[in-house]
């Protein structure tokens, strides 16, 4: 018995077991205890009480309700797949060809990751609408419904798409196309023997995540669904307009489950050791072929030539006093009326974002670090990882629904926490947790893990070392986790839908008011100004990983 | 007498044995090496020394005391990974200075006399303000070196501490380590594979398989008298010859080769193939029973046989090389 308590002792520090339970407790009250009481919810009558699955069956005899399932399934499939082949051949170009401008290519397929999903219905319309400018050219279609949800959700998917092939085919090992060439293989074979199994993994991932990005997105419906509905717009319409929370809770059970498809797809998947790249792969040298970069060149061209004219229509309406019928220069859509938010919503997320980037990249890093360096703590740090990567599978509507039942009840200490900004920044935290644990945990493992144990040997505190060894080596990590959590505050309109208040408006939920207002010239422009903060992040960090590269050649030379 | 002690320790991984019953000795101001193929528990029972894993079972005691319990902080080693773990963002004079700075009895100035000390005693003093990207294999190394030694520590792990480096590097380094530790008076223990390493460095050298400690010698010892077949197939090479009661082992140097007729007790064989190795040639024969033996000639020698494939040779040995052995052991 001693033996044993002694054995815990050494092998164990308290302070950091201290830390991981004070942090573990703030993630369960953030993220389990809510959600629990929406599952709760899904159970109960008006009243509280408790009917089983009452809610499911009224929900399924509705046919109009049951009618949005698959509505939503038709244009989530439809969007995956469109998405995923798109963006593969995106990345394919950029990786696997000799087309030139390949680093503009690369970060203008980024451009639809900086601004709401709303801004792209906005810009469809702009676009495609009934005095939409190429709708004037004689390109005619009926925009509002199931094509204008698919357009919007392949402009948002695709960049997601297209990061995760960029990363598979930038690992992809050379010496494999090497000795395919030295055994005489064609194109062909080494395209099927090669390529295909290095992306089959991507490939499915690809879709399943595109697949639950659509099936779960909020924004671009709300604007271009017109009366074709989704579980995203029927979920809002039962909250904010019937009022019935109970429903509400039922569509957002729904609403999780692709991404449990995909945890589960995924662990079938994963027992097959996902892309095992070898420490010794050497970059893939590309043969010339003048007519594989020419359709290349040709797709990634109409890709970011349509990002370009979406842009411009939102700046031509956004500058112009009536376009296309009045053109002359204008700032006038830039005062924003009161009633949609105003200047103050977009202050109001610039401050909200700030307060989601600080608190959620220390939260993220702290907790990481405990969760990947800590000593001993097994149980603790098991259940820690399980919490870190829950929220990949929860809508933002899903959190946020849940937190007004959580926090909204008279009885929960943190109640004064309803209403103000920093529901909105836990909101934000939670929501896009998943992504930024990924990056903190990748940094982490690639430090010497004996960083810690030369530490303990010469006798410097463990707090020494994080401050000291793992912070600054981190710092690209961290700055990484710092914008994205910045950029998709900024953005998102999901996860704050329910939880804004009239106090305090952030400018895309202004940007989604003033469209449904039909104010477009002033949806443009909100939607220019979040572009413009959110690009100047962005290069800020590329400039700082930029110096820091040259600095690190400095050192080595 | 035993400064530092393992009694009995045993530890499993997921079920699997890392070490069963293992006991080793280390005396005051000596270097061991404990030598063993890769996955045979050697790191374990080292980082189970420096108080970085806990044994399941058994003691480990340190000048007298039982420090089993004891974590590494307060055991007073120095420590030097097959990485290095060599904190890039600081310089040579900063990763020797992150620990004394902790050492709050020293005043700057003595913190500061400490790092030149040992800075010169491994010879990077001119290389001080580089950090480890700047640096060769050999220097990251003798920083590496440094920094655990710097806090005057009461003894020094060095676990595969010459495995990343070039063949040239790797021996002047063993040269100097050495002559640091004797400087010192440093109890050194110290993990490798490789078994030139482990001869050339070491007072003794403890010999590891599968979890358990075959034997524990000067490398003399274990060189010409290995315990078992296991130590003597590992370190060196070792002809192994099974008749119908046992195995007898020899080395190829003890053999004589001829290409006349031998009086006495003598093998008969074919040479199978030639290994020219610089300044030996070793020589491969099949005997009429299909045994192979290895004999290695100087080159002089096996130029004045005139030696060629398929020449009828032969072999003998005196008694006092041959090593009996219960077992033939497998490829190593």
């Amino acid at each position: 018995m001693m033996r044993n308590a002694g054995k815990i002792l050494q092998n164990f520090n308290p302070s950091q077991f201290i830390l991981l339970s004070i942090l573990t407790s703030a993630f369960l009250a953030g993220m389990v205890l809510p959600l629990f009481s929406l599952f709760v919810k899904a159970f109960q009558d008006s009243s509280g009480v408790f009917v089983g699955f009452a809610n499911y069956v009224s929900y399924f005899s509705q046919p109009a309700l049951f009618h949005s399932i698959l509505n939503t399934l038709n244009v989530s499939l439809t969007t995956s797949v469109i998405s995923t082949m798109l963006g593969f051949a995106y990345a394919y170009a950029l990786k696997r060809t000799n087309i030139r401008f390949k680093s503009f290519f690369r970060y203008a397929a980024l451009f639809p990751l900086f601004v709401p999903t709303v801004v792209h219905g906005i810009g469809l319309i702009l676009l495609f609408g009934r005095q939409g400018i190429l709708t004037e050219l004689g390109l005619v279609m009926e925009l509002y419904g199931r094509t204008g949800i698919v357009l919007a959700g392949i402009i948002f998917t695709f960049p997601q798409a297209f990061l995760m092939f960029y990363v598979t085919l930038h690992y992809a090992d050379g010496r494999l196309y090497e000795a395919a060439d030295s055994m005489g293989c064609n194109a062909l074979t080494k395209f099927i023997k090669i390529t295909v199994p290095e992306i089959k993994y991507t490939l499915l991932y690809s879709f399943f995540v595109c697949f639950t990005l659509a099936f779960t997105d909020f924004g671009a419906p709300k604007v271009v669904g017109g009366s074709y509905n989704v579980l995203a717009t029927d979920l809002f319409k039962q909250v904010t307009g019937q009022f019935n929370f109970n429903m509400g809770a039922v569509v957002s059970t729904l609403l999780l489950l692709p991404a449990l498809l995909t945890f589960v797809a995924d662990r079938m998947l994963n027992t097959n050791n996902y892309c095992e790249i070898s420490t010794k792969a050497i970059g893939l040298k590309v043969h010339k072929n003048k007519l594989r970069d020419g359709i290349f060149f040709t797709v990634c061209f109409l890709v970011v030539s349509f990002f370009l004219i979406f842009i411009g229509a939102l700046v031509m309406n956004a500058f112009t006093n009536f376009f296309p019928y009045d053109r002359s220069f204008t700032l006038e859509h830039f005062e924003f009326g009161r009633a949609a938010g105003g200047m103050q919503s977009f202050v109001n997320s610039i401050s909200m974002s700030l307060l989601t980037a600080v608190f959620g990249t220390l939260f993220v890093f702290i907790y990481t670090y405990l969760l990947e360096k800590g000593k001993g703590m097994k149980h603790l740090k098991r259940l820690g990882r399980l919490l870190s990567v829950t929220p990949l599978a929860l809508p933002g509507m899903v959190i946020g629904l849940s937190f007004i039942f959580f926090f909204n009840s008279r009885s929960n200490p943190l109640h004064f926490i309803y209403g103000t900004v920093i529901i909105l920044v836990l909101a934000n935290i939670v929501y896009f947790y998943a992504v930024p644990y990924a990056t903190a945990a990748g940094a982490l493992k690639k430090l010497d893990k004996e960083y810690e144990s030369i530490a303990e040997s010469m006798r410097i505190p463990s707090w020494k070392v994080f401050s000291k060894v793992s912070v600054p080596l981190s710092l690209p990590a961290i700055l990484e986790i710092f914008m994205y959590y910045f950029v998709n505050a900024m953005v998102t309109v999901s996860a704050v839908v329910f939880l804004y208040s009239a106090d305090f408006k952030v400018a895309s939920i202004a940007i989604t008011h003033m469209a449904g207002a039909g104010n477009m010239a002033q949806a443009s422009a909100m939607g220019l100004l979040i572009l413009t903060v959110n690009l100047l992040i962005r290069s800020m960090y590329e400039l700082y990983l930029h110096s820091i590269t040259k600095r690190r050649m400095k050192k080595e030379e | 007498m035993c400064y530092l002690k393992a009694e009995n320790i045993c530890k499993q991984y997921a079920g699997k044995a890392v070490l069963t019953g293992v006991t080793a000795e280390i005396a005051q101001g000596e270097l061991v090496c404990i030598l063993g193929p890769s996955g045979c528990g050697k790191t374990t029972l080292l980082r189970i020394m420096a108080g970085l894993e806990t044994a399941d079972r058994g003691k480990v005691i340190i000048d007298g005391k039982d420090c089993t319990m004891l974590p590494p902080a307060k055991r007073n080693f120095g420590i030097v990974f097959q990485s290095y773990a060599l904190f890039p963002n600081m310089t040579v004079e900063q990763n020797v200075l992150f620990g004394l700075a902790q050492q709050k009895q020293l005043n700057k100035g003595q913190q500061k006399a400490k790092v030149f000390q040992v800075l010169a005693l491994v010879d990077l003093l001119e290389h001080k303000n580089k950090y480890p990207a700047q640096l060769s294999g050999g220097q990251q190394q003798r920083t590496a070196l440094a920094r655990a030694i710097a806090l005057s520590p009461r003894y020094l792990l060095l676990d595969e501490p010459l495995s990343a480096l070039d063949a040239k590097v790797r021996a002047r380094l063993r040269l100097e380590i050495r002559k640091i530790q004797r400087e010192l008076g440093i109890t050194t223990i110290m993990v490798t594979h490789d078994q030139e390493e482990a001869l050339t460095m070491a007072d003794r050298i403890i010999v590891m398989n599968n979890a358990v400690i075959e034997q524990v010698g000067a490398p003399r010892t274990i060189y010409e008298n290995p315990a078992s077949a296991f130590v003597a197939n590992f370190i060196g090479t070792m002809n192994f010859y099974k008749n119908y009661t046992s195995t007898f082992g020899v080395r190829p140097e003890n053999i004589e080769l001829t290409k006349n007729n031998l009086s006495g007790n003598f093998w008969t064989g074919k040479v199978s193939a030639l290994e020219f190795k610089g300044a030996m040639i070793r020589v491969y024969s099949k005997l009429h029973d299909n045994h192979e033996i290895c004999v290695d000639l100087p080159v002089e020698k096996a130029t004045t046989l005139a030696l060629k494939e398929n020449d009828t040779v032969y072999l003998r040995v005196a008694d006092r090389h041959l090593i009996q052995y219960a077992e033939v052991p497998k490829a190593v």
